[in-house]
C-alpha cells in the first residue's frame, strides 16, 4: 500500500481538475450535490489509503521504517527529486488533513448549496488538499516549499472566494502578501541549507547537520530563525498573524479546514520536521517557544474582545497555534503534534458549528445579535458544547490532554520556561473565558437576533460531520494519555535520536494539571457570572474597543509599513516609470524621428541625382584604391 | 600604327564616359536607358580586351553574363517606361520625382 501513497495526492488532484473541466455536465447529470460528493469521495478515498498505509506504524517494530517513494526527477542539475516521504510524522499529518478534510468536504455540500461558485469551491477545496499533502509528504525542502507555496495560493483563492465582495478580495490579498514576508525568510533559509549541505533532502541534511554545523553556531541559528519566520507567516504567529482574522471573509468551511485545522499548522509541522536543526540552535528553539507563548496570550486577550463569532475563533486559533509553537519550541514534538491533532478536531468542529449558527440566523455574525439558540439548534448546540469544553481544557476531553502535556513539558525545562508556563496557564484561563463568552452569548439567555429571522437547524449533511468531529474532539485526547501515549509511540521513529522534552515525575504532573484545570474553571465561572447570572454587561468602553481592534496592530502596520509601501509604489509608478523609463524610450524614438527628418531631403526622387551619386561614389572608391594601391 | 590592348581599354573608357554623361544630362528616360546600355557595353569591351591581354577566358565569360543580365534588365525597364509613358504621357524623369522623401 505504501507504494501507492502517491494516490493520496493524485485522487484529490483528479477531483480538482475534473471538477474544473467537467463539473458542469456532472452537476447537470447528478445535481449540484453530486459534484460535491465526487470531491468528497476523492478525499475520503485518500484518507482510507493513508489509514491502510499507516497501519505498520501503529504496529510499531520493524515495519515502522520510513519509506521514500521517488516519483520523478525534478531538478536533476541540483539533485532534487520529486520524492515522497512516508514516515509517522507525515502519516499523522496526512491522516489529519484527509480525515478532517473529508468531514469538511461533506459539510460543504450542504453549506455551499445554491452558491453560484459551487463547483469552483469544491475544485479549490480539492486543490487545497493536494497542496497540503504535497507539503507534508515531500521528502526534501524543495517539495515542502512547493507545497508551502501551493497552500498559500489555495488559501488566497479560497479566502477571496467571494471576490465580488471587496473585503474578501482585500483579505485574500493581505493573506498572500503577509505570507510572502514569511516565505522570503523560508526561501533564504533553504538557500543557506543548500549552500551548507549541498542538498535539500531531509535525510542528507539531518544526518550531516551535527557534523557540519557547530552546536549553537551562527549558521544554524540564522537558518532556524529564518525558518521560524516562514513558519510564523504560515501559522499566523506574532508578528505576522494579522492576515488570519481577516481570512474569515472566506466561506466558513474554508475557515475550518484551512485557517484552523490544517494549513496554519504547516509551520508547526515544519518546525517539528526540522527539529534536528532547532536542537543545534537552542537560542532559536527558545525564540520559537517564546513567540508561541506570547502569541498565545496576546491572541487570547484579543479574542476576549471580539464580537464576530468567526473572529473570536480566528484569534483563538492563533492562540492555540501559539501553544503548538511552545510545544515544539521546548522539543516536546509529540505533544505539539498531538495538540495540532486535537486542535484540528475541536477547532474545525467549532468553526463548522459557527457556520451552522450563522446559517441559522441568516448570515448574522455578531454574538451580540444571537442568544437563546440552544433550543432551536440542538445538534449544533450539543456538538459545540463538546468543542467548548475541549478547547477550555476540561478533562477528559481532548484539549486538556494535549495542552497539559505541552504545559508540563514547558514547566519541566525550568528557568525561563517556567515564566512561559505561567503565560500558558493564564492563556488557558482566558481561553476558557472567551469560549464560554461565545457559548453563553450565542446559545444561552434571551434571543437578540433581528426580527423576521427564524433560526432553524442545519440539514443532516451538515450536522453529521459536526457529530463526527464532536466525537473525535471528545475522545481524541485518550489517544495520548500519560498512561497510554499512543501518539507518542506512533511518532517515535520520526524523532529517533532527537532529544525530546521529558515530562515531570511524581506528583508534579497532577499539580500542574490541577492548576490548569483551575484556571479553566475560573475562566468559565467568571464568564457564567458575567454573561448568564447578571444582566448583559456593556462592552463598548475604551478597554473593550481596544481589545476588539486587536490593540490597533493593523493600524500600526498600516501606518508603519503599508503607507510607506504605497508611497514608494506611487513614486515608482508616477515618477520613476513615467519620467525615467518612459522618458528614455520616448527620447530614443524622438531622436530617430529627428534624424530621419534631417536625412529625408537626400531622397529627392530625382533619378539623375541618384545616378550621379552612384557614379561619383564609384569613382571615389576607385580613386582611393588607386592612391592606396593593392586590392580591396 | 598597331592596335594594342590599350586602345581597346581607352575606347571602353571613352564610351563609358559618354554613357555616364548621357545618363546624367539627358532627361528622356529612353535616352538614359540607351546611355546605360552604352556604359554596360563599354565595360564589356574592357572585359574582353583585358581577358585577351591576359590570355584568360574570364573576361569573355563576364561579358556574356553582363549581356544576359542586360537583356533581362531591358525587358523590365522598357516595360516600365512604356507603362509610365502611357499613364503620364511623358518620359521625362525630372517630372517623375514623386518618390522623393
Amino acid at each position: 500500500m505504501v507504494d501507492f501513497i502517491w494516490l493520496v495526492i493524485a485522487l484529490p488532484l483528479l477531483g480538482a481538475v475534473g471538477l474544473l473541466f467537467f463539473g458542469r455536465p456532472l452537476a447537470r447529470r447528478f445535481g449540484e450535490p453530486g459534484a460535491g460528493w465526487v470531491a468528497s469521495a476523492t478525499v475520503i478515498a485518500s484518507f482510507v489509503i493513508a489509514l491502510v498505509a499507516a497501519i505498520d506504524f501503529f504496529r510499531g517494530g520493524g515495519g515502522a521504517e520510513p519509506h521514500r517513494i521517488l516519483l520523478f526527477e525534478w531538478i536533476p542539475g541540483l539533485g532534487i527529486d520529486f520524492e515522497l516521504l512516508w514516515d509517522p510524522l507525515s502519516a499523522l499529518m496526512t491522516l489529519v488533513v484527509t480525515g478532517v478534510g473529508a468531514l469538511i468536504h461533506v459539510y460543504s455540500i450542504g453549506y455551499m448549496r445554491g452558491d453560484p461558485g459551487y463547483l469552483r469551491f469544491f475544485s479549490y477545496l480539492n486543490f487545497f488538499v493536494v497542496s497540503m499533502l504535497t507539503l507534508v509528504l515531500g521528502d526534501n525542502f524543495a517539495v515542502l516549499f512547493l507545497g508551502w507555496e501551493l497552500v498559500g495560493l489555495s488559501s488566497y483563492l479560497l479566502i477571496s472566494f467571494w471576490f465580488e465582495k471587496p473585503p474578501a478580495a482585500a483579505a485574500g490579498k493581505k493573506a498572500f502578501v503577509v505570507n510572502r514576508i514569511g516565505d522570503f525568510g523560508f526561501l533564504v533559509a533553504l538557500m543557506m541549507i543548500f549552500v551548507t549541505f549541498g542538498s535539500l533532502n531531509f535525510s542528507e541534511v539531518f544526518e550531516q547537520a551535527p557534523a557540519l554545523l557547530s552546536d549553537g553556531g551562527i549558521t544554524v541559528t540564522v537558518i532556524t530563525l529564518l525558518l521560524l519566520a516562514g513558519a510564523a507567516g504560515k501559522s499566523a504567529q506574532l508578528p505576522l498573524y494579522v492576515w488570519l482574522p481577516d481570512a474569515m471573509e472566506g466561506p466558513t468551511p474554508v475557515s475550518a479546514l484551512i485557517h484552523a485545522a490544517t494549513m496554519v499548522t504547516a509551520g508547526v509541522y515544519m518546525v517539528a520536521r526540522t527539529g534536528v536543526l532547532f536542537e543545534l540552535a537552542p537560542v532559536s528553539a527558545a525564540v520559537v517557544a517564546t513567540v508561541g507563548a506570547v502569541t498565545a496570550l496576546f491572541a487570547a486577550t484579543v479574542a476576549v474582545g471580539q464580537r464576530d463569532i468567526k473572529r473570536i475563533l480566528a484569534y483563538s486559533t492563533i492562540s492555540q497555534l501559539g501553544y503548538m509553537f511552545l510545544g515544539v519550541g521546548v522539543a516536546a514534538y509529540a505533544a505539539g503534534m498531538f495538540h495540532l491533532m486535537t486542535h484540528a478536531f475541536f477547532k474545525s468542529l467549532l468553526f463548522l458549528g459557527a457556520g451552522s449558527v450563522i446559517h441559522a440566523v441568516a448570515g448574522e455574525q455578531s454574538v451580540w445579535k444571537m442568544g437563546g439558540l440552544r433550543r432551536l439548534l440542538p445538534v449544533t448546540y450539543g456538538t459545540m458544547l463538546v468543542g467548548w469544553l475541549a478547547i477550555s481544557g476540561i478533562p477528559p476531553l481532548s484539549g486538556f490532554w494535549s495542552k497539559d502535556e505541552i504545559l508540563a513539558a514547558t514547566y519541566t525545562k525550568g528557568g525561563w520556561y517556567v515564566a512561559l508556563w505561567g503565560i500558558g496557564v493564564v492563556t488557558a484561563g482566558l481561553t476558557a473565558f472567551y469560549m464560554s463568552r461565545l457559548i453563553f452569548l450565542t446559545f444561552w439567555g434571551e434571543s437578540r437576533w433581528d426580527e423576521g429571522i427564524e433560526p432553524h437547524e442545519a440539514p443532516a449533511v451538515m450536522t453529521r460531520p459536526l457529530i463526527g468531529l464532536a466525537a473525535l474532539a471528545a475522545v481524541g485526547g485518550l489517544l495520548n494519555t500519560p498512561w497510554k501515549p499512543v501518539v507518542e509511540h506512533f511518532l517515535e521513529p520520526a524523532f529517533e535520536g532527537m532529544q525530546q522534552a521529558s515530562l515531570p515525575e511524581g506528583a508534579t504532573p497532577w499539580l500542574l494539571a490541577l492548576i490548569s484545570i483551575g484556571a479553566a474553571l475560573v475562566g468559565i465561572l467568571y464568564a457564567y457570572h458575567r454573561y448568564v447570572e447578571a444582566t448583559l454587561p456593556d462592552e463598548s468602553t475604551a478597554v473593550w474597543s481596544l481589545l476588539e481592534e486587536g490593540y490597533h496592530v493593523d493600524d500600526l502596520y498600516g501606518a508603519a509599513l503599508v503607507l510607506p509601501g504605497k508611497r514608494l509604489a506611487e513614486v515608482a509608478a508616477f515618477q520613476a516609470d513615467v519620467k525615467v523609463v518612459d522618458g528614455t524610450v520616448n527620447g530614443v524614438g524622438a531622436m530617430v524621428k529627428e534624424a530621419a527628418a534631417r536625412l529625408k531631403p537626400l531622397q529627392s526622387g530625382w533619378v539623375r541625382s541618384y545616378g550621379a551619386a552612384i557614379l561619383f561614389g564609384a569613382v571615389g572608391v576607385l580613386l582611393i584604391l588607386l592612391v592606396r594601391g593593392g586590392g580591396l | 600604327m598597331e592596335v594594342t590592348g590599350g586602345w581597346y581599354m581607352a575606347l571602353g573608357a571613352v564610351l563609358f564616359c559618354i554613357g555616364a554623361a548621357g545618363m546624367l544630362l539627358r532627361r528622356n528616360a529612353l535616352v538614359m536607358f540607351m546611355s546605360i546600355e552604352l556604359m554596360l557595353n563599354a565595360v564589356n569591351l574592357s572585359f574582353v580586351a583585358a581577358g585577351n591581354e591576359l590570355g584568360v577566358l574570364d573576361g569573355q565569360l563576364a561579358a556574356l553574363f553582363v549581356m544576359v543580365v542586360a537583356a533581362a534588365e531591358v525587358t523590365v525597364g522598357l516595360a516600365i517606361i512604356v507603362m509610365v509613358f502611357r499613364k503620364r504621357a511623358t518620359a521625362s524623369v525630372d517630372e517623375l520625382s514623386g518618390m522623393g522623401g
